[in-house]
């Protein structure tokens, strides 16, 4: 079998039945990481060596007669916000350059213990913020489908060492849309489950209320299995909930009579025509499955943007102090006295837009403005938790484009942060909700550029959005490879 | 102006390490004096993605305190982020609670030479303590160093109202806490290790004038003795400056020991804005009554409160009452052996008396002689309620009740069969008693003839005469009887 063609279960069964080793599945994408990534640089970091020694210790269970786990010789690209002992974990941030740190998170310790192999640590926006992975310190990295646009972001390494085929699965974070938008940017299936269903334990915090680890694929099958293997309640983190893991392949059947809620709010202006026909077109689709389409309404969707950018610069602004030179990381030597240390040790570690957040976050925070801002922003949090609370009552799954448009140029919006803060205008609410959203592709632009769709569902309900994407895929089957890499 | 013309309102702020194995967030280890940074984890060193994981037993022993103390306790509490850098803080955030402290406006009950008091609580609340700085000794050091080891220890934080209006209640304030704090088994208070550190805040004004002056804030009190001196030089400082028309700044001194004065760290202006906001890491907690209950019915009286009951239940005296509950070891042994006693000693205050300076007397002395913990004691309540009956009886003597307790140590015998056996009890025999008399009058004939011209005062050297001669055992009242009526005849 073609590995390039094979799916994470194919992998995982073919590995478990010993036809074919992990080694020979690691080697498989470590090389074709050698001669793809030069072009996109999904990867920041990676060493044969440690994959090998994974690939090995699969091969070496199989050997000894122990039942493999269901990622058995996955090759899985790890967002480099993931910690990872002994393996640099930079955050995509000159602040965490060559640091290792001492211990795993429990997310890594999952996919270990479920036999997944890592390939490497996948490129990302500086601490996550962006919708590019332009704001990387270590580069940009290319949309597989045109190496001219960008992949979208946060999670765009993660995004592309999937479309691009060096790693089958990837794990991204996703604060506002990190992993959601890159997916649909580069036509794959990225998920975002229920705030707390993955452990953040050893995931590097941006936005600790917003911030959910997920998974990406090809196709929805392994992202469900994936799913089932990382989620869970963990002992270290208190936020994460303490609720059964449903077996979500076992989830996908069919969508009769499933009602799928279209809200007319993500269907406004700024929505590129091209991205509403293929996301109206998948709708008839899903009808044509024998599900009920119905209009919902978000009332308060346009003040999600706003109030996102109070809550995550407030909470970042906190989570981003301990980089100070003091105890790990980058330090600017040769500073006279300790608030130098701090403030040219910052200056020069972190990228522009982690400032400018960080300055954002301090602001909000502040005494005087603290009512004003954050306090506020709480509140409209909780008006838009209750829209979608309203809409779930008749619905079973929301529906929508997952961007306004598709890959943008690179370098087009780097100069203006505000546009770039619009591209994550559909993904946010999901965040701010704490519920599950995925996106999948729906097809291409004129142009040629993925398309993603994105279902929503409630709390804890991976399952029915799991299943409706499913469903959906197998109905279309468009390419999630472009042909000519 | 004298100090006398102006009214004082001090306020107090106590910092307490909980008394738990592990640290607030983390299972790190608190041991005092380990080697620097062995006891961490990345949690308490504040590695990128770790996140913290509430230390049950501390949030237990911090509701404890908050009960104990007559606090309303919130049905729901969080924690929160209070901003700041220093190098000792390695997430430059302390986790602490600002919004919703776990208890508010109870009171602390204490007692001076003016009588009791309540002294507020504006708020009791949990946090994690700092690490150290250690700066290298020797000079043309550039560096500091930093150990961890102390990050992220429970601390409890209680804040007074300022009702502290001299140093006498300021030092039965911080006494009273002290004692109960230990008593509760909450904190082991040792100012020495840190495990106890004050804050404190000072504003005068002239008496009878409606307007408060500028606040001050004392910091860097290492013991008892430094927050009084600290205290007592800002009083001088702000009334000099009052007197001479000067305006006292709203700041925050650093006391100096050395030196032994004040001096300014920072203006209000330099305050730092803390940016508190709730810690996003960990949800709110709903407190159960189930939990509160539980802590109702296992917290004992306050120290304070047991002294109080000594002087009102056992009409002791109050230094009695103060010592006897200092520790309550020592208050418990001290109600067994009286309750041990009230079947044989009719007069329960006096029995109460007896026992009071037995145990502050003898028993503490033998203790502290043979260092041993008063629950290791051989001699038992109920066998030290024993020997006061004999004595109260009139079966022994005070002075064979002396030497009865070393031998009812060693032995672990009770003090009657002591006694008994070793020919010890008292001999109230009159006959017995005369014959001896007539022993003592014959041997000591130059002592009856001076008595009987007149010389009364050699009546006292006869008794012993007698006393001896029985080795201590007679009656001294019968010997004082019989000898009175043979020397009068
Ligand atoms: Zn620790």
């Amino acid at each position: 079998m073609d590995l390039l063609c094979a799916t994470a279960v194919d992998v995982s069964r073919m590995v478990a039945s010993g036809e074919i080793s992990a080694r020979e599945v690691a080697r498989f994408f470590l090389d074709r990481i050698q001669t793809i990534d030069p072009k996109i640089h999904a990867f920041l970091h990676v060493d044969p060596d440690w994959t090998l020694s994974l690939a090995d210790a699969v091969d070496a269970k199989r050997a000894a007669g122990k039942p493999l786990g269901p990622l058995a010789g996955v090759p899985v690209a790890l967002k480099d916000i993931l910690c990872t002992k002994g393996i640099p974990t930079t955050c995509g941030s000159k602040i965490l350059e060559n640091f290792r740190p001492p211990y795993a998170s429990t997310c890594v310790e999952k996919l270990l213990a479920a036999d997944a192999v890592f390939v490497g640590k996948a490129n990302m926006d500086e601490f996550a913020m962006g919708s590019s992975t332009e704001n990387s310190a270590f580069g940009p990295t290319a949309n597989p489908w045109d190496t001219s646009r960008i992949p979208g972001g946060s999670s765009g390494g993660s995004a592309a060492s999937i479309a691009a085929r060096m790693a089958l699965v990837a794990i991204g974070s996703d604060t506002g849309g990190s992993i959601r938008q890159p997916a649909a940017l580069c036509g794959v299936v990225g998920m975002k489950p229920t705030y707390g269903r993955v452990s953040r334990y050893g995931l590097v915090a941006f936005a600790s209320s917003l911030d959910q680890i997920g998974p990406f694929a090809a196709n929805v099958r392994d992202t469900a299995r994936t799913l089932s293997v990382i989620s869970g309640r963990d002992e270290r983190d208190s936020t994460s909930i303490d609720a059964g893991v449903d077996d979500y392949e076992a989830a996908l059947t069919d969508v009769k009579g499933l009602r799928i809620g279209v809200p007319k709010e993500y269907f406004a202006e700024g929505l590129d025509s091209e991205v509403e026909s293929r996301v109206r077109e998948a709708l008839d689709v899903l009808k044509g499955l024998g599900a009920e389409i119905v209009e919902v309404t978000l009332p308060h969707t346009s003040y999600a943007v706003a109030t996102y950018y109070i809550v995550c610069t407030a909470e970042a602004s906190s989570n981003l102090a301990r980089y100070d030179g003091v105890h790990y990381g980058y330090r600017k030597t040769g500073t006279p006295d300790i608030i130098e240390l701090y403030s040219k040790t910052r200056e020069a570690g972190f990228g522009p837009e982690v400032k400018r957040r960080i300055m954002l976050g301090t602001f909000v925070l502040s005494s005087g403005f603290y009512d004003a801002y954050y306090t506020k922003g709480l509140k409209v949090r909780r008006l838009i938790k209750q829209d979608f609370d309203d809409a779930f009552k008749s619905v079973d799954v929301i529906a929508g484009p997952t961007t306004p448009t598709a890959a943008f140029r690179m370098g087009e919006k780097v100069e203006d942060p505000l546009s770039m803060y619009l591209c994550d205008i559909f993904t946010i609410s999901t965040n701010l909700a704490g519920i599950p959203g995925i996106s999948v592709p729906c097809g291409f632009t004129s142009g040629g550029l993925p398309v993603g769709l994105q279902f929503m569902g409630k709390v804890l309900d991976e399952k029915t959005v799991l299943k409706v994407a499913a469903a959906y895929e197998q109905a279309t089957n468009f390419p999630t490879m472009p042909e000519n890499l | 102006m004298p100090v006398t013309d102006y009214d004082i309102v001090i306020g107090l702020e106590a910092h307490a390490h909980l008394l738990t194995r592990t640290k607030m967030f983390c299972s790190c280890r608190t041991t005092f004096g380990a080697e620097a940074n062995s006891q961490t984890c990345p949690v308490c060193i504040g590695m990128p993605g770790v996140l913290p994981v509430i230390n049950r037993k501390a949030l237990m022993l911090a509701l404890r305190s908050a009960v104990a103390f007559k606090c309303e306790i919130p049905a729901t509490m969080r924690f929160d982020r209070k901003n700041y850098y220093y190098p000792d803080l390695p997430k430059n955030y302390q986790i602490s609670q600002n919004y919703t402290p776990l208890g508010v406006k109870g009171f602390v009950e204490i007692e001076t030479s003016k009588g009791r008091k309540k002294i507020g609580l504006d708020n009791i609340h949990l946090e994690e303590d700092a690490g150290k700085l250690l700066h290298p000794e020797g000079s043309g050091a550039v560096y500091s160093q930093v150990d961890l080891n102390r990050a992220g220890t429970p601390l409890l934080e209680i804040v007074t109202r300022p009702d502290m209006s001299d140093l006498d209640e300021v030092e039965a304030y911080m006494e009273t806490l002290r004692r109960t704090l230990e008593a509760l088994e909450i904190s082991d208070c040792k100012m020495q290790e840190g495990s106890l550190r004050f804050e404190a805040s000072v504003s005068l004004k002239p008496l009878g004038a409606a307007e408060l002056g500028n606040r001050v804030e004392v910091k860097n009190l290492n013991s008892v003795r430094a927050v009084l001196n600290a205290l007592a030089y800002e009083i001088d400082r702000q009334a000099a400056a009052l007197d001479a028309r000067e305006r006292i700044d709203r700041e925050t001194r650093l006391w100096n020991e050395e030196l032994s004065r004040t001096e300014r760290m920072r203006s209000k202006e330099e305050a730092q804005d803390y940016r508190y906001f709730p810690e996003p890491d960990l949800g709110p907690i709903v407190v159960l009554d189930e939990w509160l209950q539980e802590i109702s019915a296992s917290l004992q009286e306050l120290p304070n409160e047991r002294k109080w009951r000594f002087e009102d239940e056992y009409a002791l005296p109050s230094y009695d009452a103060g010592v006897l509950t200092q520790k309550r070891a020592i208050a418990d042994y001290f109600e067994a052996a009286v309750a041990a006693g009230r079947a044989e000693v009719s007069d329960p205050a006096r029995l109460a008396k007896v026992v009071s300076n037995w145990v502050m007397g003898q028993v503490l002395k033998e203790l502290n002689d043979r260092k041993v913990e008063i629950t290791d004691f051989p001699v038992t309540p109920e066998r030290l309620a024993g020997l006061v009956t004999l004595i109260e009886s009139g079966k022994i003597s005070n002075t064979i009740a002396q030497q009865l307790l070393p031998i009812m140590i060693e032995t672990g015998e009770d003090a009657g069969r002591i006694a008994e056996q070793r020919g010890m009890l008292q001999v109230s025999d009159t006959a017995e008693i005369e014959k001896l008399m007539d022993e003592v009058l014959a041997a000591n004939p130059k002592p009856v003839a001076d008595y009987r011209s007149g010389k009364k005062a050699v009546f006292g050297f006869l008794v012993g005469q007698a006393m001896r001669q029985t080795k201590g055992k007679a009656n001294p009242q019968v010997v004082a009887e019989i000898l009175t009526k043979k020397l009068e005849n």
